[in-house]
């Protein structure tokens, strides 16, 4: 068991080089340079002053070197400076992150809670209208793109039911209280949360139902156990292992989704963060925002496989 | 003497083979047309390739003919879905998006599926440390969500609908090569690939005129999946201001006027229709991918 975590830590690592090299090199073998964003047109510079540029970013060394400068620096907490406003790279980062934690963490929670009792709902009444129709649902669910959910929500219940605010996170005119937060946050993680619920749903009924059928539910049954304690405890405790995956494989999703979900809902995040790297070429806050992606997606399923170990004892790791 | 009798015996299954062949193109049209919502999604999916191909046939207007006297305009029977604010017809632009959108998700699920074939290929059939390189790297594509990387791509490369194919095609091929791989895998074991190799035929010749014919079946599901999630991965990025650049409409593009709080508001008619032949067409082409599946392969689980 230690082994097996110990091993999968270890394949981590390479795994996050890997992710952060391919990173630095797409960048670097895009077209345009990286101190273009320094030589301002109008100021006529001369090839000298060019080289003081590169030179000072340390532009003037090969690309390997500077992938391993850059390493260095990561690993004494330096994520640099944006070229856009000056501003520390892990700063900016650090407040972002806990916009997107908060709405992806909401989103996650109701996919979770709500699709898992959706998916036994319907796996105990297979074939039934109710699972029939809540399982086209889950088909539309997941076939709906984001952004398409997103401007539907935010045309119905904000534009023409007023019910929600259109954006943001705060009021302009007064101090973010619980309630104005939860106000702005309601629309975004209900959009976010679409794809979570259809994906848990789809898992659960699928586990639930294989779970069912098994003999040793059978016996209970047969001993003359009644059906609330055969569903809770003991199909729902084993329905629940490949749900606990879900969670760890969600979370690559839920970025995506965030991109989207915060642009539309202008919900000051990680997602919009990145659009504002990418627009303006903001190439220290995207390797940045890259590397604590790598790392988080990593880490989620690390945290996956050590649940899944912990949870299923039937699984042996050596 | 033993080529002779391999060569005289050779005419005898092959005859067979493609008699049971054609048998079992049969049962899998047959299935196939036994499942109504998959017919009826392929009939949808013929005719809005139809409309949009064709889109000259069905307009009015031209795509980028701007009309000043009709600017954000109700849908009339003038401009059957109304103008957008510099007048250029809604309907047109509409049928003009669906074809990029369909030539987006054709060319990058051809590039995503040559990759993704020839890579599992390879792994699968030369095992071994081939295998392992080549897995590593997939493990590491699916780990990170690819659209982060495509924004980055998409943001730095020159904007034009070919580089969104190549974009999405090169970062959407993991799929297919752990799907290429397994059934290559499990068909490299045969007797009849041992008896290629006994001929003496190339490698080559091996995997591209012995095996890979046997995972065409599977392919054709995987594939018909693969264009509407480029359909929609090529919608996302124009959605965002990264995807196919204006005045050249796309689905996406068309949707992005929606982030905009007053058309969203009051021009509506500017952004249902493309958001309501998005999902249309994905959820049309996914129905016809189950059914292909289903039709192929009952077992398969994708």
């Amino acid at each position: 068991m230690q082994k097996y975590l110990l091993r999968r830590l270890l394949i981590s690592i390479p795994v996050f080089f890997a992710i952060t090299a391919i990173i630095f090199a797409l960048i670097e073998i895009a077209p345009g340079d990286i101190t273009d964003y320094f030589i301002r047109p109008e100021l006529n510079m001369t090839d000298e002053a060019e080289e003081a540029i590169r030179a000072r970013f340390g532009l003037d060394q090969p690309p390997v070197v500077r992938y391993f400068n850059w390493m260095l620096n990561v690993f004494q907490g330096d994520l640099g400076y944006r070229f856009t406003n000056g501003q520390p790279v892990a700063a900016t980062i650090n407040q972002r992150l806990s916009a997107t934690v908060l709405l992806a963490g909401t989103a996650l929670a109701i996919g979770a809670v709500i699709g898992v009792s959706l998916g036994i709902f319907t796996a105990l009444r297979q074939y039934s209208l109710w699972d029939f129709s809540l399982t086209s649902l889950s088909f539309l669910g997941i076939s709906i793109p984001s952004f398409v959910a997103g401007i539907i929500f935010l045309y119905v219940f904000s534009i023409q039911l007023g019910w929600f605010p259109s954006g943001g996170m705060r009021p302009v005119d007064q101090e973010p209280t619980l309630l104005t937060t939860i106000r702005h946050l309601v629309l975004p993680a209900c959009v976010l949360s679409l794809a979570p619920i259809a994906n848990f749903m789809r898992y659960t009924r699928f586990a639930m139902l294989e779970v069912i059928r098994a003999d040793y539910v059978r016996t209970a049954r047969g001993k003359g156990m009644t059906e609330r304690r055969i569903t809770w405890g003991h199909s729902f405790p084993n329905a629940l292992l490949p749900v606990i995956t879900l969670l760890g494989l969600s979370l690559p999703t839920l970025v995506v989704g965030a991109v989207f979900t915060e642009t539309i809902f202008s919900w000051p995040g990680m997602g919009t963060l990145y659009l504002e790297a990418v627009n303006g070429r903001d190439v220290p806050l995207l390797m940045g925002m890259n590397l604590v992606i790598a790392l988080v997606v990593l880490t989620a399923n690390l945290l996956t496989d050590l649940a899944y170990a912990l949870a299923d004892p039937r699984i042996r790791y050596d | 003497m033993t080529n002779q009798t391999l060569s005289a015996a050779a005419p005898i299954p092959t005859l067979q083979q493609a008699q049971t062949a054609k048998a079992d193109k049969n049962r899998v049209l047959r299935r196939f047309l036994r499942n109504w919502p998959a017919v009826i999604s392929l009939s949808l999916v013929v005719i809005i390739v139809t409309m949009t191909i064709g889109a000259p046939l069905f307009q009015r207007y031209e795509y980028e003919q701007i009309d000043l006297r009709a600017r954000a305009a109700l849908p009339s029977a003038e401009h059957w879905l109304g103008t957008d604010r510099v007048g250029r017809d809604v309907w047109s632009r509409l049928l003009n998006g669906g074809q990029v959108s369909l030539v987006v998700g054709f060319g990058a699920t051809l590039v995503s599926t040559l990759i993704g074939t020839v890579l599992g290929a390879l792994a699968g059939y030369y095992r071994g440390w081939v295998d392992m390189v080549i897995m590593r790297i997939t493990d590491i594509f699916m780990t990170f969500p690819s659209i982060i990387i495509m924004l980055t791509l998409a943001a730095m490369l020159p904007r034009s609908v070919w580089t969104i194919v190549f974009i999405i095609g090169l970062l959407s091929w993991t799929g297919t090569a752990r799907m290429v791989r397994s059934q290559v895998m499990s068909i490299r074991e045969l007797d009849y690939v041992l008896a290629c190799r006994a001929l003496g035929y190339t490698d080559v010749r091996i995997i591209t005129r012995h095996i890979l014919p046997n995972v065409f079946g599977s392919l054709v599901a995987l594939v018909t999946f693969a264009i509407g999630s480029a359909i929609l991965t090529e919608a996302g990025l124009s959605f965002l201001g990264l995807g196919v650049p204006p005045p050249m409409p796309s689905w996406g593009n068309m949707l992005e006027a929606a982030r905009n709080l007053d058309i969203l508001r009051n021009l509506p008619w500017m952004w249902i229709p493309p958001a309501i032949m998005l999902v249309l067409t994905v959820l049309a082409v996914n129905f016809v991918g189950d059914g292909i599946r289903d039709a192929v392969d009952p077992r398969m689980v994708l």
